[in-house]
């Protein structure tokens, strides 16, 4: 099975023109990353990364520290630029040459390891910032919120259970709470990819549970990828679980068959 | 749309200060042009046109601003748009001279006549008309500010990088405007002026309308920065002030956002230099000098980084104490203001309006819980989500802050 999941090596290393013979593997999936390296002054910080996410699936990334998972969604979202490799959205779009604002225009969003909201807004601006609307200069300063757009955030303010803290700053929410917040405003963005890195750092037993229940929840309706540490809460998610090293995929499977992986145990779970 | 977009601006501290500019506009001429010489109430002659200054320099603090206080980008250049709204009022005003020089020449101005141009250089021409000048006061800084901002924005040059290229603009221009041969009277810069818009510059009468006009623009500003920053745009600015890449990775492009609000308080700045200069009577290439930019800084920062009201209110007291001390007490003067800087930087970081809203906020949380003391609800203005009224509040305190997270006791 990982074999077959993480080395399409028969796809040419030129891009291949829009519409003729795309690989299956690639026309078929959401996110499609193949052969993707990345270096930084020496440091191989992705070494022939291959990896497909499909429609709907909710997948979560483990690994040891410095294998890559970060930089993965650094380039997926356009911070950083591959020095080799292909990484196709939806089976068509070349990520490699939008930037960040387009890449969250198609539909990727993307939580931070370390909390990242906006802490000088109210929660609510957070969430009303984030909503799916036209994002132009013009557009904001003559937006004006309508009792729908009211609602979707009142809503998802619910969804989060953050609709008792709405008028407060951001910045005075717990930790656990910004996380969620940021899941939120992912929420709010309406993406079809979430790329969500170690959302429960920083949570309670109880909270962890609420999360994971939450992101299965949401991949019911969009594709979510999911970076952790944390074995409880990737059990509790019962996904297909990749394990990357080094920079590439160490195995692929149900965590019951990663975590039985000889490899894995030798180079991540067994530290 | 538009409409609901103003309207939101106008809060009941808006009132309050277009109110106050509105009846400085009216009141002040009236005084000055009817009350009699020597009347308790008369706002003296020399004191119309230093008034005016102050408003245009309160103008300039505001557009600075917009885009450090809201957009997080610190211009330290801010006076070259300034001074090229100033020189676009000069040019007009020199054509306004016509053969009143001392070489009575009809068209070419006397530094022109001295330094041995034949006719006027193409970028003299159209400025003898008073909306073509309208016009250049504020396409031209606009203009560079688009240019500058385009190329800086989109190679995402922030911090401290972005601050010292302004400043270098700022210098480059002055350099510039130091040359002869730039046309712009080298460095003496622009003066002599005799009329603008047909009326004689030194009249009285016309001194207390561009004070008026002054005042008048200085409100207009602050309703187009208030409906900015009261909207979702005004939001979106102060995300990018406190997490740029957070809000790039929602969608927004953000060096369209800092364009737009750097063009937006370069043309403002250029209104304010346009006011200036047939109020004080010259434009010279010293208003481009770097530490005016900083001085302008100082201003908003004394005032209150991050309000609309604090820069204005920071311009006019800077002013008015260097107007004060440079004539009292010369060599003292640059020591204070660097001290001034150090002590609001160190003290009061949300500068005096800061301090007000502070003392505000403590005043009403020590009555909150006098109230519950007595066993009264939480203050119903709170709302229902208000914290626990026996902690003071830090939730406005940190509003305009850049972000410094403060912990909850909940956690």
């Amino acid at each position: 099975m990982t074999e077959t999941m993480t080395t399409p090596t028969q796809t040419p290393p030129a891009p291949a023109p829009e519409g003729a013979a795309v690989d299956p593997l690639r026309h078929d999936s959401l996110l499609y990353l193949d052969g993707v390296s990345v270096s930084f002054d020496g440091f191989k910080a992705l070494n022939s990364l291959s990896l497909i996410v499909g429609h709907r699936e909710l997948q979560a990334i483990i690994g040891p520290n410095g294998a890559g998972k970060t930089t993965m969604m650094d380039i997926i979202t356009g911070k950083t630029r591959p020095d080799t490799g292909e990484v196709y959205f939806e089976g068509r779009i070349d990520l490699t040459r939008k930037d960040e604002t387009e890449i969250a225009m198609l539909g990727i969003g993307r939580k931070f390891q370390k909390p990242t909201v906006f802490e000088s807004h109210t929660v609510r601006d957070n969430i009303e910032l984030a909503l799916k609307k036209p994002r132009g200069v013009f557009r904001a300063w003559f937006y004006d919120r309508s009792a729908e757009d009211d609602a979707a955030i009142g809503a998802i303010l619910e969804t989060v259970r953050l609709g008792h803290r709405a008028g407060e700053l951001a910045a005075n929410l717990s930790h656990g709470q910004k996380q969620w917040l940021e899941i939120g405003m992912l929420l709010a963005q309406d993406p079809k990819l979430m790329l969500v890195d170690e959302p429960v750092a920083g949570m309670t037993d109880a909270e962890t549970e609420e999360t994971s229940k939450l992101l299965v929840d949401i991949a019911r309706s969009r594709s979510v990828v999911v970076v952790e540490h944390d074995m409880s809460f990737v059990r509790d998610l019962q996904c297909r679980v990749t394990c990357l090293a080094e920079g590439s995929v160490l195995a692929q499977g149900s965590l019951e068959h990663v975590s039985a992986d000889p490899n894995v145990i030798e180079r991540y779970l067994g530290r | 749309m538009i409409t609901a977009t103003v309207l939101r601006a106008l809060d009941k501290k808006a009132y309050w200060v277009v109110g106050i500019l509105i009846a400085l506009a009216i009141l002040v001429p009236l005084s000055n042009l009817l009350l009699p010489t020597g009347h308790a109430l008369r706002v003296p002659n020399y004191m119309v046109p230093l008034l005016g200054k102050y408003l245009s320099y309160a103008m300039l603090a505001l557009a600075l601003d917009l885009i450090w206080g809201y957009c997080g980008i610190l211009s330290l250049g801010h006076g070259a748009f300034f001074a090229l709204g100033g020189y676009a009022m000069g040019t007009y005003l020199m054509r306004q001279i016509g053969t009143r020089g001392v070489y009575s020449h009809p068209e070419l101005p006397d530094f022109m006549v001295f330094l041995g141009y034949s006719e006027l250089p193409w970028y003299w021409l159209g400025m003898d008309q008073f909306w073509f000048a309208a016009i250049m006061i504020m396409a031209v800084p606009g203009l560079l500010a688009f240019a500058f901002g385009w190329f800086a924005f989109r190679s995402r040059v922030t911090g401290v990088y972005l601050s010292i290229i302004t400043q270098a603009m700022t210098y480059a221009l002055m350099l510039a405007f130091f040359r002869n041969d730039m046309g712009f009277g080298g460095n003496n810069g622009l003066t002599d002026f005799r009329d603008i818009l047909g009326q004689p510059i030194a009249n009285q009468g016309t001194r207390a309308a561009l004070f008026a006009a002054t005042a008048i623009a200085l409100a207009v500003s602050y309703v187009l920065c208030a409906s900015i920053v009261a909207s979702k745009l005004g939001k979106v600015m102060v995300a990018v002030r406190d997490a740029e890449s957070r809000t790039r990775f929602i969608g927004y492009r953000v060096e369209n956002v800092k364009l737009f609000a750097f063009t937006l308080s370069a043309v403002m700045a250029g209104i304010a230099g346009a006011l200036y200069v047939p109020q004080v009577g010259i434009i010279n290439p010293g208003e481009f000098s770097p530490a005016n930019s900083i001085e302008v800084v100082i201003w908003a920062a004394v005032g209150g980084r991050g309000t609309l009201v604090g820069p204005i209110i920071g311009a006019i007291l800077v002013n008015v104490g260097k107007s004060y001390f440079t004539a009292a007490l010369p060599d003292f003067w640059l020591f204070a203001l660097g001290g001034l800087f150090v002590f609001v930087t160190l003290f009061m970081p949300r500068g005096i309006v800061g301090v007000f809203v502070s003392a505000r906020d403590a005043l009403g949380a020590r009555r909150a819980s006098a109230r519950a003391e007595k066993g009264a609800g939480p203050d119903p203005r709170d709302g229902p989500s208000a914290p626990a009224p026996s902690r003071s509040d830090p939730d406005r305190e940190t509003r305009t802050d850049t972000g410094d997270a403060r912990p909850s006791p909940a956690e």
